[in-house]
Order: C-alpha cells, then structure tokens, then sequence
C-alpha cells in the first residue's frame, strides 16, 4: 500500500505555496489586505464590501497509532455590508493510507453589532455545519474534541453525520499595531448532542510597522507574526477540562503581491488528548469588488 | 437560556444603533484629543508615494483611481468637507470607518500606513 510521509505532504503544500507565491509576485504589484494570519481565531476584521476572498486552510497531522492526513477547507468569503461577512466553507480530507473525500460544508455569517470602533469590538458569528465524522479540518476544538476522534478510519467515520450549529462571541482590538482577539465558542449538535464549549484567542503584529514604499517581496513589512492558542471547555453533560485538547500555535502571515496571502502555523498540543503537532498552511486570495460585477459600474457599497 | 440571550443580543444591537446615531456627520463627533492631532509623517519624502501605493490598493476600488467617486453612492473625497477636515479628523475616520455606509473601519491598518494615506489625501485637495 502507497504510504507517504508528513515530511513529503508539508514538501508538497510548502511547493505549492511557493508555486502559488511565484504567480503573485509576477503579478501587478498591489499592497495586500492586512488580514491576520490566525486559523482558528477570528479578530473582528471583516471582508470589505463587495470583495471575495477565496482561502484555503489545510491542517497535517498524526494522531496517535494512526495515520497521518491532510484536511482542507476551502473557503469563500464575501463581504456583504461592511457590518456583515458572509461564507461558504467546503470541507475534504485525505488519508493517504486510507482514503480520500469530501467531508461536508458550512456557512458562516459574522456581524458587527457596534457600528464603530471601539477598544474592544464584538463579533456575533454564527455558523451551519453540514459535516462527516471524517471531517478533520478542526478549524474549532470544542467540548471533549481529542485526537482519538481524529483516529478513526475513513470507511467508520463518514458514516456519522453531524448537523451542528455553532456561535462564537468574538472580542477584538486592534491597538498600537496589535490585534488581540478572544473568541467564546458553543457548539450544538442539532440533534441530542449537548452543547459543546471551547475558547480561542491570539495576537499579531506586523514585523515591521514603519513606513515604507519598497517594492519588495521578502521584507519584514510583508510578514505578520503572533501566536493563537485554543481548545475545548468541556460540554453541559460534563463541564471539566479533564479530556480536553488545547493548543498553542505560533503563526507567520505573508503578504504577497495581487492580493494574496499565505499562513503558516505548526500547533503543539499540550494535554494528552492533543494532537502532538498539527501544521496548518493557508493559501489566500481577494478579488476586489466582485459584487459590482453584478451590480453594474454604478454598484453602491451600502 | 433563550431569552437571556435574545435580550443580550437586543442590548448590543440597540446600543450598535445609538452609537450609530449619534455620528450622522463625519467628523462631527471626532473627540477633540483626535482632532487636534497632527500628521507626524507629513514631512516625511516617501510618505505621498506609499499613500499613493495605499490607497490604489485599499481605497481606489470603491473611491475611484481620481478620488471622484462613482457619482452614486461611493462618495468623492475631493469635497470641502475631507479639505476642511484637520488630519486627525481624517486619521480617526480611517480608523473608525462608517460600517452603517459602508466604509471599513481601516484600524487593522498600521498607525504609519493611515497617515500616509491621510497625506495622500491631503494632496488631493
């Protein structure tokens, strides 16, 4: 049986990322959104109106006494009101000793109630999940979540659907060049599950934060860099930390000419229940303005 | 468990609104201590060619390359009111932005890269 090596898919999505960074640095030099380069948290940054962002978010890890894999959610964010962030998540995953497939989808809506910036600025976001038990991507650690559900055979775990909706209270602030966000997250399985709890938080900064007018790729301008760290709180039928994962992971952002963005982050489990390491690498890019495509030139940001 | 959070929800949003509200104007509400405050990189050389280079990538999409706007609903920034406005005015309404008009808040910006695009502005005038 074909088997391949953590060390050969990091090789394979590090190529395709410099791959990907090779087409944008040939590409009309524009400066690149300061998105932040978390993967788990959200900050209260949301999508410019009428922009689409199509980012993937690909997670490589081994759980104990089992196979390594490779799960990828690919995702597309539009930015509805300068208020509203709409998107579409679609999820797959690849055991290479096992199988591969598509693990389900989500759709993800985040609101800023407060319609200006504040020291610390709320995000209501609330999410669908339309997944497989085969879903790996683990963009969020709730409840009990533990690398032993990520063990499972393909063949098994597809077989579990899990229809869930999740709410996330995100508390943000960007101040002197930094974001700090805290994100407070539930999760339900819209069937007899109980409601699960988990945290998130992190903080960036630019590498270099004065100003500069070079035309370069590899400076420190173009480089965000902060840490994250998550996990599970526990559920309602048992609200302890005992069998909970947590995580911290250091992360590096890289703008990129036209508009494109990679993030890496290599996580570190720091419970039992954790995974070891988990590596996550983002590719992103925006398309400005799609939404006047539709709208005609004389398109309104409102 | 529902109805506490209904009326935690109702609380943000009517708060959301008031505060809203109350900035109708665009500089109307700037703090004073923002007002008043200078562009510290105005004399800098660079500081017009990375607004330029800012406000292509971040501003012109919506304001238009020429800062005219569409005509419509994307307004000009060439208008007595952004040319009467101090550059701390202009510099807390990149930060603030006027989510309810759709203009991003520009906080996640650096401090350096919203003054030069304030300088840049300025130029436009």
């Amino acid at each position: 049986m074909y088997r391949i090596s953590l060390v050969h898919l990091l090789r394979r999505a590090a190529c395709a990322g410099l791959l990907i960074a090779g087409l944008a640095v040939c590409t009309a030099a524009t400066i690149a959104a300061q998105e932040k380069p978390y993967f788990v948290t959200y900050s209260h940054d949301l999508e410019e109106p009428g922009n689409l962002e199509i980012e993937t978010k690909t997670a490589l890890a081994r759980p104990q006494g089992s196979d390594r894999f490779g799960a990828t959610a690919t995702e597309l964010e539009y930015g509805v009101k300068a208020w509203w962030t709409s998107e579409l998540y679609v999820d797959g995953q690849t055991t290479p000793a096992d199988s591969t497939l598509l693990t389900g989808f989500r759709l993800e809506n985040r609101f800023r109630p407060l319609m200006r910036e504040h020291w610390i600025n709320p995000v209501l976001y609330v999410e669908y999940e339309n997944i497989s038990g085969a879903d790996k991507t683990a963009l969020e650690v709730v409840g009990h979540d533990g690398q032993a559900d990520l063990a499972e055979r393909n063949f098994d775990s597809r077989r579990e659907h899990e229809h869930e909706g999740e709410f996330r209270l995100i508390l943000s602030s960007n101040a002197r060049d930094w974001n700090i966000s805290e994100n407070f997250i539930a999760e339900k399985n819209l069937g007899h599950d109980p409601w699960e709890f988990g945290y998130a938080v992190g903080a960036t900064r630019p590498l270099k934060t004065a100003l500069s007018v070079r035309e370069c790729t590899f400076c420190a301008e173009k480089f965000t860099v902060g840490a994250e760290a998550y996990g599970g709180l526990g559920d309602t039928w048992a609200l302890t930390m005992r069998d909970t994962s947590h995580y911290i992971a250091p992360l590096v952002g890289w703008d990129l000419r036209g508009r494109m963005r990679v993030s890496f982050s290599p996580g570190f489990g720091l419970t039992g229940s954790s995974l070891d390491r988990v590596y996550r690498v983002g590719v992103a890019y925006e398309m400005p303005q799609l939404g006047s495509l539709f709208r005609g030139a004389k398109g309104s940001v409102r | 468990m529902r109805g506490p959070a209904l009326v935690l929800l109702a609380v943000i949003l009517s708060l959301g609104n008031a505060a809203s509200a109350q900035h109708d104007g665009h500089f109307s509400s700037v703090p004073a201590k923002d007002r008043a405050r200078q562009n510290p990189l105005a004399a800098k050389p660079d500081v017009l060619a990375a607004g330029s280079a800012l406000y292509r990538s971040h501003c012109a999409e919506c304001h238009q390359p020429d800062a005219r706007g569409d005509g419509a609903k994307k307004p000009s920034l060439r208008t007595p009111e952004v040319r009467t406005a101090t550059d701390g005015d202009l510099e807390w309404f990149l930060r603030q932005g006027d989510l309810r008009h759709g203009m991003p808040s520009w906080s996640s910006l650096t401090q350096a890269q919203r003054w030069a695009l304030v300088g840049y502005l300025r130029s436009l005038q």
